[in-house]
């Protein structure tokens, strides 16, 4: 199903409008929030702001919204500049972190709000309020106070209450992160499935990495202000360009590496790389725990891999897997995870191991703002 | 009554009786002076007198009778109504600028504003008349409001800056981006909840109005005295028992509005 309930009646035209952000700037006192942002967001994709706190990505949703005017830049949503727009001509969805329902009003009144507002006729209003509360599961609740409905239930009215005006641009300051783990996994897809179904350009604000690849077409990842990398969630998990990617996304350990002539040197040992490297700045070499393999230790050299030789130190229980801490040179800790399937030999700790790791699986990246990702 | 405890714990009633007689004699010594004047009012003598020896109905047909008593109610109603109107405003707006506003000045700007009632009202009074002079507005309905509403803007700030303080402004923003300017996002989402604390700031500006002397006595002369200026006048010149009618349809008065903010404060609690 392309057309939802809500579009069915609903204006007609693109469900979503692609929005194109030039040089942005903001600064508050001497503190720079966001420094030079430029991003294109294409039309209908579902695009997450990830970032630490501070690194500017709710300062760029509400620059996307109009609550905060930058110093300088701009923002268009297709051909149109907003960027001196204030919020209420926008027509863009928006939901907030704490829900901010009214409270004075039923579920339904909630509803009603951004319609009434259009001069929608009551009869109208009536029919949208019924499928609005249909499309996030909440049928027959209107009359409901918002003080009786759970958290999860809260978040769909504010979800249902931003989509129900058919907004072409949704934009979403971390929804879920007042509810707890379970359900805020559960709302993940719901919100997924919900973009899917309406269309509309959807702007994601999450500091968690997870929620991010979950859910998102493209992640940007933000860090002081500006845009280190743009790209789909696989490519960002196993193509980092800088070191601070690399460590915000997954799990990983980093081991100083030198570079010179395009090639990399690990402790004297030169690195099998899936590609060449341009400069000579400090490096990392970014170990993901699950592409690491336990080698055996008769076999030397082995072709197709890179091999790191280290100590046991500690394994932990997770489950489903065993994460084993080894030490390398004693100054550095790298981990592997071995998945518990079948009868699997565990290293004790103090063994010397072996392991192993593919040349594409070869992340090695420059020191955290060294390179910058679209400028 | 309980006269030992039932449990090792409990504290018996007798226990704690210095408490409530204690409470009685407070709430004794801050209502009698007040009620006092009510069988006053009552009275058949010619002068104020308790407990009076005769009763009639006299001195309220001397309050309805007397041209001045009347004219000096209508100035005093209609200072306090523009008052209730230009405080509310002015205050319920002050304090939502201030509550919004993340400038630094506005700690300062709040202190300024609750000023008038922390100095004495007389100095306030003797300001207000030097300034009133020159731009002639002592013994005008406008400088009465405008005194008045100075006396009542911080009470307004203060009662309505409570209100707000439940109130997540985050609300304000859902609405602008749903499509309401910022005037209609206030009028639709704030004010309706923060309606019972603008209620309650109407009533006490409507109130502190009504009852101030101070002001009225320096800047409020000829046709425009107001009712507590008559009667302290009255009551200086003359004691005329007029004032304890007077005084009973006030008592009154204040309990119908007293009652009335408690009523919203209970709807606000809900």
């Amino acid at each position: 199903m392309t057309s939802g309930p809500l579009r069915s009646d609903g204006m007609g035209g693109a469900a979503a409008l692609p929005i194109t952000i030039s040089n942005i700037r903001k600064n508050y006192g001497s503190f720079r929030a966001l420094d030079n942002v430029s991003l294109d967001i294409r039309s209908g994709e579902f695009l997450t702001l990830l970032g630490p706190s501070g690194s500017g990505k709710t300062t760029l949703l509400m620059v996307l919204s109009g609550f905060v005017r930058p110093d300088s830049g701009s923002v268009r949503f297709a051909e149109r500049e907003v960027v001196l727009l204030p919020p209420h001509k926008r027509d863009i969805g928006m939901v907030f972190q704490n829900y901010a329902l009214f409270p004075h009003m039923t579920v339904a009144g909630n509803l009603a709000y951004p319609l009434k507002l259009r001069h929608v006729h009551r009869a109208e209003i009536e029919a949208r309020v019924e499928k609005a509360l249909d499309l996030v599961q909440l049928g027959g609740l209107g009359a409901r106070g918002v003080d009786e409905l759970s958290g999860g239930q809260r978040q769909r009215v504010a979800l249902a209450r931003a989509v129900i005006f058919e907004p072409r641009i949704l934009l979403m300051d971390e929804p879920l992160s007042a509810l707890d783990k379970n359900l805020r996994e559960q709302m993940q897809l719901e919100v997924r499935r919900l973009h899917d179904r309406l269309g509309m350009t959807t702007v994601y604000v999450t500091h968690d990495q997870r929620e991010a690849l979950t859910m998102s077409d493209r992640i940007a990842v933000l860090d002081k202000g500006r845009i280190q990398q743009v790209d789909p969630p696989q490519a960002l998990y196993e193509r980092p360009k800088t070191h601070f990617v690399a460590d915000f996304i997954g799990e990983s350990f980093s081991l100083p590496v030198t570079v010179n002539d395009g090639g990399a040197t690990l402790f004297d040992q030169a690195l099998h790389l899936p590609r060449k490297i341009a400069g000579s700045e400090p490096y990392f070499l970014v170990l993901r725990p699950e592409k690491l393999t336990l080698l055996p230790n008769s076999v030397d050299g082995e072709a197709g891999v890179n091999v790191i030789k280290g100590q046991v130190r500690q394994s932990v229980f997770h489950g489903d897997s065993v994460m084993i801490y080894v030490a390398v040179r004693d100054a550095h800790e790298i981990a592997l995870r071995i998945p518990l399937r079948g009868n699997v030999v565990l290293p004790q700790p103090g063994e010397h191991v072996r392991l192993g790791y593919g040349i594409e699986d070869t992340i090695v990246v420059p020191a955290a703002e060294q390179a910058g990702g679209e400028r | 009554m309980l006269r030992r405890p039932a449990t090792s714990t409990q504290i018996t009633h007798l226990q704690r009786l210095w408490l409530y007689i204690l409470c009685g004699l407070v709430l004794f010594y801050l209502v009698v002076p007040t009620l006092l004047v009510i069988p006053m009012s009552f009275s058949g003598s010619r002068f104020l007198s308790f407990p009076p020896e005769t009763w009639s109905l006299r001195w309220y047909r001397a309050y309805f009778d007397s041209v001045e008593w009347r004219a000096a109610t209508s100035v005093s109603l209609q200072a306090a109504a523009w008052t209730t109107v230009v405080a509310t405003v002015t205050g319920t707006l002050a304090a939502y600028g201030l509550h919004c506003s993340r400038l630094k000045i506005t700690k300062h700007l709040s202190v300024l504003l609750v000023l008038p009632m922390i100095i004495p009202v007389i100095l306030l009074a003797v300001g207000v008349f030097m300034l009133f002079a020159p731009l002639q507005l002592n013994s005008s309905l406008t400088g009465l409001v405008l005194s008045h509403s100075a006396l009542a803007i911080p009470l307004v700030l203060i009662t309505v800056t409570a209100g707000m303080r439940n109130f997540d402004l985050n609300q304000e923003q859902v609405a602008r981006s749903l499509g309401a300017s910022r005037p209609r996002a206030f009028v639709t989402v704030t004010l309706p909840q923060i309606r019972n604390s603008v209620l309650s700031a109407a009533l006490l500006s409507f109130v502190v109005s009504l009852d101030e002397v101070v002001i009225a006595l320096l800047i409020a002369g000829g046709d425009m005295a107001t009712l507590p200026r008559r009667m302290f006048l009255a009551l200086r010149d003359e004691i005329d028992p007029t004032i304890a009618s007077i005084s009973t349809i006030l008592i009154l008065l204040s309990i119908l509005l007293l009652g009335l903010s408690q009523l919203l404060d209970r709807k606000r609690s809900k």
